[in-house]
């Protein structure tokens, strides 16, 4: 195995900086400077990161290692791990420029990607861990009927996997290809690469190490970048607030809230499906399988909401800072008119805020953590992909739990890699389109197909195979059904004049949509399995509560 | 692991009392939470102008504050829970466990 890391590794690195020298010039100027401190830290990092792949391929072995790490992982490297793996480049970029856009609007939504987090700790992180083995499928189908629910749960986390890949993958290869001036197939290809090299070989152990490495750099990144931004202001928040004010066409009222979330439904439905549908992504679930137990999965959740936080805040203020910095810059405007374009598109402020504050060589630093950002999150998300594919559907389904280590474990890195193939095609055929609806697709089923299921499986007794099933069912269609009438796929892409669906959230109708009908259905549900399914849940709740009969850390 | 020793731990009041008072807690705190966050959210979006109003004279608004105020409170909420968890809470589990066996 370790030859064919080897053999593997050297082509993906030749081929990583041959075509990152080679690569065309987008056409400015600034870009060509800057390419020397970002790609020796870019090789630096898939350096690092294929290094730790090779370690952790010596350690994973059987199925649990490859899942879980074998369990084995502590409270803060999993803390670290998760925001590792929820802090995508859509964050880093995509909040800064909300910010530095609408001011206070861009906040109010950051403060949602946030809040879900303290709710999964209080609700459902020790229940997790208790139940859990390898995939939140093992929750949900605990007592109901295994081939049914593992279906369901696996349709559902590939769903979310897949629509999750193909945006990361995408901004990926838009990002890679502005910041190191590579074309955007080789950029899709190389991230594709890594990230099937890291899963293949490294499993959960080294793709927990991309996201520790990647949360590193994020918050020590973010931090020396705060403290740049914050001196040009003599470190005072009103100043820079004053500044902003100054400068911002909207003026006083980027300090409170604007137009972007003035109608409530759509703030409403926005909220719910960012808040639960952190608690139904497959990749963030499994992250509490890799710990020994409930203590250290209570631990890890209380690191990564404070790093979450912080890091969120850090975001905000730069975003702030960026009004004021980049804002005034000519040399950050499409032909140097200041309020005009900004160069490289509107994702880009903390991009040039970066070069305003420490030069080429922090321009270079930033680009290769937002490199490293992605890496991490689409490992995430190949991982979680494959084992749904392995776990449940093969070893689970087909199988019928007769299948043999071995063969789970070649399953889930042939499913690593097909998943990983089909993403960088994907990426490479949806390069030029539109994508903002398949981020309300992905929270958007995760809040109402996974989420529901996993909910009611553990804290309602009554809830019955037929139940879950057709709730779940129910969640899924209603979210997709709503996501394509509405504005993001009807009017946007679809082109048509007026969406069926004014809201491009569709969570508050699609959730208690899945959970009224698992009620429902469940209630009317008097077939024997139901009567036994409702008795399984008194031992289930024995275990949840006090984790006797848990998945233990396996020993190395 | 046997029905049985399920069964002692269910009879078993320790077992009561640590299902009580941890599900108040996360129940409590959880509530806590959510009534913070979608106040926020209707004040965003139903009287936008409390959060315009500036901190004394300076430019930072309420609006700024409230947001980081929620943050704070997560944070602190977390902490507790996990301390209280992670002391109480798992010493009454372990009592459990161990008279279950």
């Amino acid at each position: 195995m370790n030859r064919l890391i080897a053999a593997l590794a050297v082509p993906t690195l030749l081929l990583a900086s041959a075509a990152a020298y080679a690569g065309p010039a987008l056409g400015e100027v600034e870009k060509q400077a800057m390419n020397v401190p970002a790609i020796a830290m870019f090789l630096a990092i898939v350096a690092v990161t294929l290094g730790i792949t090779y370690w952790a391929a010596t350690r994973t072995r059987s199925a649990a290692d490859f899942y879980t790490a074998g369990g084995g992982i502590t409270g803060l490297q999993n803390g670290l791990a998760i925001a590792g793996d929820y802090m995508s480049a859509v964050t880093l970029l995509g909040l800064s420029s909300m910010v530095y856009a609408k001011g206070f609007d861009g906040f109010v939504y950051t403060i949602g990607f946030f809040v879900g987090w303290p709710i999964i700790l209080f609700l459902m992180a020790e229940r997790l861990r208790n139940l859990g083995k390898f995939t939140f499928a093992d929750i949900a189908s605990y007592r109901l009927d295994q081939t049914k629910i593992r279906s369901f749960a696996a349709l559902g986390s590939l769903t979310v996997c897949c629509f999750y890949l193909i945006t990361q993958m995408v901004g990926a290869g838009q990002l890679i290809q502005l910041l190191f001036g590579l074309d955007y197939v080789y950029a899709v290809v190389v991230v594709g690469s890594l990230m099937m090299i890291y899963v293949t070989f490294g499993g959960m152990l080294a793709t927990t190490w991309v996201q520790i490495i990647k949360a590193c750099l994020l918050l020590g990144g973010g931090t020396v970048m705060l403290l740049l931004a914050l001196s040009k202001f003599g470190f005072s928040f009103d100043t820079m607030a004053a500044r902003a004010i100054e400068v911002h066409k909207d003026g006083i009222k980027i300090m409170g809230p604007g137009t972007l979330l003035s109608d409530p439904v759509s703030a409403v439905s926005l909220s719910l499906g960012l808040m639960f549908g952190t608690a139904g992504l497959p990749h963030i679930l499994m992250r509490f399988f890799t710990v020994a137990d409930a203590k250290a999965a209570r631990k890890s959740v209380l690191y990564a909401t404070g790093v979450i936080g912080y890091f969120f805040m850090v975001v905000c203020t730069l975003g702030l800072a960026a009004v004021s910095i980049v804002g005034t810059d000519p040399q950050f405007f499409e032909g140097g008119k200041i309020g005009g374009k900004l160069i490289g598109g509107g994702n880009m402020p903390i991009m040039h805020l970066a070069k305003a504050l420490g030069g080429d060589v922090m321009l270079g630093f930033l680009s290769a953590v937002a490199f490293a950002t992605i890496l991490a999150v689409v490992a995430g998300l190949v991982l979680a992909g494959a084992s749904a594919v392995s776990h449940d559907l093969f070893a689970n389904v087909i199988m019928k739990g007769r299948a043999s280590e071995r063969a789970e474990v070649r399953a889930s890195k042939i499913a690593a890699m097909t998943l990983g193939t089909i993403a960088v095609l994907l990426a490479i055929l949806f390069e030029k389109q539109n994508l903002v609806f398949m981020v309300g697709l992905t929270f958007g089923v995760a809040a109402s197909a996974n989420f529901p299921v996993l909910f009611l499986s553990m804290f309602w007794k009554g809830l019955t195979t037929r139940g879950a099933l057709m709730g779940g069912l129910t969640g899924l269609i209603t979210a997709v059904v709503l996501v394509i009438l509405g504005p993001a796929v009807w009017k946007t892409v679809l082109g048509n004049a007026q969406a069926l669906f004014p809201y491009d959230q569709p969570a508050l109708f699609s959730m208690p949509a899945a959970f009224l009908m698992a009620f429902l259905v469940s209630k009317m549900d008097n077939s024997a399995r139901a009567v036994d399914e409702a008795a399984a849940f008194d031992d289930q709740f024995v275990r949840a509560q006090t984790g006797l009969g848990a998945e233990g850390a396996a020993s190395h | 692991m046997s029905k049985l020793t399920y069964e002692r731990i269910r009879a078993n009041p320790k077992f009561q009392e640590l299902v009580a008072k941890r599900t108040k807690m996360s129940w409590l705190f959880a509530a806590v939470v959510l009534g913070a966050y979608y106040s926020f959210i209707a004040l965003v979006a139903f009287a936008p102008q409390v959060l315009h109003v500036p901190l004394g004279s300076g430019r930072t608004t309420w609006g700024v504050i409230a947001g980081v105020s929620i943050v704070l409170l997560c944070w602190l909420l977390t902490a507790l829970y996990v301390r209280r968890a992670n002391t109480e809470f798992d010493a009454i589990n372990n009592e459990i466990l161990r008279e279950s066996l």
